[in-house]
């Protein structure tokens, strides 16, 4: 079991009604979809809100980040990098600046 | 003492705004959701403190809320929106195949007598229902998949299933409209469905009078005459008398018969209001003057009310969904701007003011009338 630190954008965080980052619980080798699972699991309000209902796709406007790189078109199922599930540094979900 | 209730979605959150019977003084509460676009926010007949609204982003999708409290707190329930089977394909405005595709939910219409019970039209045009309280959704499947279905086009705000009226006193009886596809009516709770679009005439399109492609913007209809319908279409105020098997247009001494929104006075099945706007291409009033229009005699005869209202340099507009009358008497009338104002008549419409000013853009409005 590894304990992760996730950050959530500022709506994300109002939705699941969290002050800032979250630790996720994740059996198995850390991986983007696992968290999102545990993440899911945790706060229900945010299903379909960072990756799509179904299809589990990541939603256009939405970017992963770990250790200061962009993930988000790495596979869901890369196991994220050591310093995210020894919990040094944050995964971090952001929305795309984009829009008014 | 009744107090009336009005339930705002705008472009940045929702805003309740509450009164007494006199309609008087205004308490405005909000934003909630803010910064979410909240297209529409309803409440339950059969259990007025029970609110729903839609919240939406680019970012995030779909979210819906409910209250059981009158919107003092709110929960997320279900959002996952699936079409039923393989989807297929509408038309795209090249005439071209386009999968369907959800992007959000434009309207929810709440059950008369089971508060569990909710209607949502979506985009890309579809309807959903939920029979407990919200936590999962289910297509109301023969009505996307009508044989003209492929056939339907979005207009200029998406392929949007925008009004949905249920029969008060026919079980099974819905009307629903689809921009731009039209009118739909169901006699068997929605397992079947028919386009209703018989005496509409729509120049745009290659063929005038076709069965479908109708730009409709609104239907309403007065709870006690359920058949008797009102439509404001892209262009054209009309009005059925059959439950929409056959439509007569009824712009009559309007200055544009172009416009959104039309809603029926509370007590006054043949009272009708419309917001006339200049054109398809200029979204705002004629000649600068916020005017609402009534008719008394169920169409063709207009009169203009402009008591309250800004006369010149008005140039915003007035949205399908922002518009309600709560059920007092005098009956009230209340709409909401492009330009973030909410405006108010405790007296059928003969005079009006701004409830709030300077909201972000008023996407909906609904009005509640508590006992």
């Amino acid at each position: 079991m590894t304990r992760v630190r996730v950050a959530l954008p500022a709506h994300l965080r109002d939705l699941a009604r969290v002050e800032r980052e979250v630790q996720v619980e994740v059996t198995g080798e850390p991986t983007v979809t696992r968290v999102l699972d545990s993440l899911e699991a945790d706060y229900p309000a945010l299903r379909g809100t960072i990756r799509g209902h179904g299809s589990g796709d990541r939603r256009p406007f939405m970017r992963y980040f770990a250790c200061g790189e962009d993930i988000s078109h790495e596979p869901p199922d890369m196991v994220l990098p050591e310093e995210v599930w020894t919990g040094k540094e944050v995964f971090r979900i952001l929305g795309a600046i984009a829009g008014g | 003492m009744g107090q009336v209730r009005v339930l705002v979605g705008t472009r940045k959150g929702a805003f309740i705004l509450t009164s007494d019977q006199a309609r008087r003084s205004w308490a405005v509460d909000g934003p909630h959701f803010g910064g979410w676009e909240v297209p529409h926010v309803n409440g339950s007949p059969a259990e007025p403190d029970r609110l729903w609204a839609s919240q939406w982003t680019d970012w995030h999708g779909q979210v819906v809320q409910r209250s059981e409290d009158g919107g003092r707190s709110w929960e997320p329930v279900g959002n996952d929106f699936a079409y039923e089977g393989d989807p297929g394909t509408h038309q795209w405005y090249d005439g071209t195949p386009h999968p369907w595709e959800f992007k959000r939910v434009w309207h929810l219409e709440p059950s008369h007598d089971d508060p569990n019970t909710v209607f949502a039209g979506v985009e890309d045009a579809a309807l959903f229902r939920s029979t407990d309280g919200g936590h999962t959704w289910r297509e109301v499947h023969g009505l996307r998949t009508h044989s003209t279905g492929s056939a339907w086009q979005p207009g200029a705000g998406g392929l949007c299933l925008h009004t949905i009226l249920i029969d008060p006193s026919r079980p099974g009886r819905m009307w629903v409209a689809v921009s731009a596809a039209g009118a739909f009516r169901t006699d068997d709770d929605g397992a079947s469905w028919r386009p209703i679009n018989r005496g509409l005439r729509s120049d745009y399109l290659p063929e005038p009078e076709a069965e479908v492609g109708h730009c409709v913007h609104r239907i309403a209809h007065h709870p006690s005459r359920p058949d008797t319908l009102f439509m404001q279409k892209h262009w054209d105020v009309c009005r059925s008398d059959d439950g929409g098997d056959q439509w007569t247009e009824v712009s009559g001494n309007l200055p544009s018969d172009f416009g959104f929104p039309i809603v029926v006075h509370a007590h006054e099945p043949e009272t009708v209001y419309v917001i006339p706007i200049q054109s398809d291409s200029e979204h705002y009033p004629p000649e600068g003057k916020l005017r609402v229009y009534r008719s008394r005699t169920g169409g063709n005869e207009w009169e203009a009310l402009t008591k309250g209202l800004p006369q010149e340099h008005f140039r915003q507009n007035i949205l399908r969904d922002a518009m309600s009358v709560d059920a007092l008497d005098p009956c009230g009338i209340y709409f909401g701007t492009t330009g973030g104002s909410v405006y108010a008549s405790a007296d059928g419409g003969d005079s009006w003011s701004a409830i709030v000013q300077h909201l972000p853009r008023v996407l909906s409005v609904e009005a509640q009338t508590l006992r």
